[in-house]
């Protein structure tokens, strides 16, 4: 297989994709209001794609989207933008295969192009029991529909010329799923073509707005406290990634979320050389190319619970050292930027989407280091959960309630890689 | 990366220690008359609070014991 990015018969290297033109303004800046039917807590992709959805979907406008930061500034500003729906377990395949689906609807859907990218994922296997677990994967990605195979080194090399494949590394590359319709896709102007489109629809968006507490008539939730005053609610959806806990510890609700530091950094920038998206669970890395020309490259999480949106420096290190072992050809590439979010990960590595114990309160949490895939089925399933007041069918195995029946949806371990 | 304060052997880097999670989580007294809701308690839920956050370290790579300290979460900054 020849890699797209190989060099023009006349040995020029091509032109990087183009990127859209920055944006003028392109969604109404709102002032809150004093109510609204519903109010979603979380200007991420999460909250954003509720909103839409709730308004394209449901018929549900007079919406707002508070965010305390400024619009898509948190996890949805931070994340490598990988977009793979190869899970093993049946309930994660339909989300992530939902959500993989839509991605190839949305930019004809929201008229805008974000450069969603189908360039492939690798995740690398190097140890027998890694093969066997990547060959199971695949299988069942088979009968859960996802385009998914197992494939050997020779493969491998052919995907991604620039991966060292020598049998005599320390970790050679037995092999790896390949999921082709994988991909990346622009981030920002994901969360920019979701901003404009709801707007439209009539949501308020509103930054600068914490939410810091709640107004309740009993168990029942009616509205907001804020940073700008309080809003009544008919209905409220939580959408705070990271941050949730702190949300709903004002109701005294404890929930299964614990925050940590995810980090990621990126490249200079170099000439087209990487295809696709590989990642490696064994040395724990991951990397693909941006549009523009950066190694983006991510991690696992620090150990530690942090609200800090900064990591720690032998993370960094160790993931540096892992890129090297799979690509040498990185050793003279230089570090320009690294960062943090605050990832809200479950016991199950799963996310919590549905109904709460209060009336009127829905949350969408717990998506830890992998929810920016998710996001127009996150987006989708929760505006159902929000607008009807009961589950989505694909949210249904979701609910909190799951830690308490012991119907986990065990994904650690079972997915490809944290993300 | 953290300088932890290991009581032992004094403030050391993090790569020699290993992270346990919330501090001063009791095993539940009568494990037999627990139901679902309170294992599930036991088992899944901890504290997730922003700010000063008491939990637990094992000076993995150093003396081998475990302990607790207070660090606040938003600033990683360790309490005396
Ligand atoms: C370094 C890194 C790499 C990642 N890589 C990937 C990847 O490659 N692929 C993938 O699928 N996922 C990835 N993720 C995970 C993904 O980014 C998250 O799962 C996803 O963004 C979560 O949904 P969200 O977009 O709504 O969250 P966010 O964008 O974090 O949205 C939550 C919003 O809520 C706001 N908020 C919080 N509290 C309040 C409050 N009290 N009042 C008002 N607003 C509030 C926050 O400011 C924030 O803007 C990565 C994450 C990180 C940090
Ligand atoms: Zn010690």
């Amino acid at each position: 297989m020849r890699s797209r990015h190989s060099r023009t018969p006349d040995g020029t290297a091509p032109r990087a994709e183009r990127l859209p033109d920055p944006p003028a303004r392109l969604w109404r800046s709102a002032e809150p209001g004093r109510s609204y039917d519903v109010v979603i807590v979380g200007a991420g992709g999460h909250g954003l794609a509720t909103a839409y959805y709730l308004a394209a979907e449901h018929g549900i406008r007079d919406v707002a989207v508070l965010e305390r930061g400024w619009l898509a500034g948190g996890n949805m500003a931070r994340n490598t933008t990988i977009i793979r729906s190869n899970y093993l377990l049946d309930e994660s395949a339909a989300l992530y295969g939902h959500a993989l689906d839509l991605w190839e609807r949305w930019p004809a859907e929201l008229d805008y192009d974000f450069l969603l990218s189908q360039r492939g994922v690798l995740n690398l296997v190097h140890t027998e029991q890694e093969v066997r677990d990547a060959r199971r994967r695949a299988f069942a990605n088979g009968l859960n529909g996802i385009d998914a195979e197992f494939v050997g080194p020779d493969e491998v090399a052919a995907l991604c010329p620039i991966l060292d494949v020598s049998p005599d590394r320390r970790y050679p590359v037995l092999g790896a799923t390949w999921q082709a319709r994988a991909g990346i896709a622009k981030h920002d102007h994901v969360a920019w073509a979701l901003a404009t489109r709801a707007s439209e629809l009539g949501v308020d968006l509103i930054e600068q707005c914490e939410v810091t507490g709640f107004v309740t008539d009993g168990e029942r939730v009616t509205g907001v406290r804020t940073s700008r005053g309080d809003i009544a609610a008919g209905r409220v959806g939580l959408a705070a990634a990271g941050r949730t806990s702190e949300l709903t510890d004002i109701l005294g609700w404890r929930i299964p979320l614990q925050s940590h530091p995810l980090q990621a950094l990126v490249s200079e920038l170099l000439e087209p050389v990487h295809p696709c998206v590989v990642m490696s669970n064994h040395v724990h890395v991951y990397c693909s190319q941006a549009h523009k020309g950066e190694l983006v490259l991510g991690a696992g999480i620090d150990s530690y619970n942090g609200y800090g949106q900064r990591g720690s420096v032998q993370v960094i290190e160790r993931q540096l050292a892992a890129a090297l072992e799979l690509f040498p050809i990185f050793a003279r590439a230089h570090v320009i930027r690294t960062w943090a979010g605050v990832v809200d990960v479950t016991p199950d590595a799963s996310p919590i989407i549905g109904p709460t114990p209060f009336e009127g309160l829905y949350v969408n949490c717990g998506w830890g280091t992998g929810g920016f895939k998710a996001t127009p089925a996150a987006g989708r399933v929760f505006a159902h959960t929000v607008a009807t007041g009961s589950p989505h069918p694909l949210a249904e195995p979701y609910g909190w309630e799951r830690f308490r029946t012991g119907a986990l949806i065990d994904e650690h371990g079972a997915a490809a890689v944290a993300h | 990366m953290l300088l932890i304060p290991c009581p032992w052997c004094g403030n050391r880097d993090e790569v020699e220690f290993r992270y346990g999670g919330q501090a001063q989580v009791p095993y539940p007294v009568d494990p037999t008359s627990l139901d679902d809701a309170a294992w599930a308690d036991y088992l899944f839920v901890r504290d997730n609070h922003c700010g000063s956050y008491a939990e637990r370290w094992v000076h993995a790579d150093g003396c081998r014991r475990w302990f607790d300290v207070v660090r606040d979460t938003a600033t990683n900054e360790f309490a005396p």
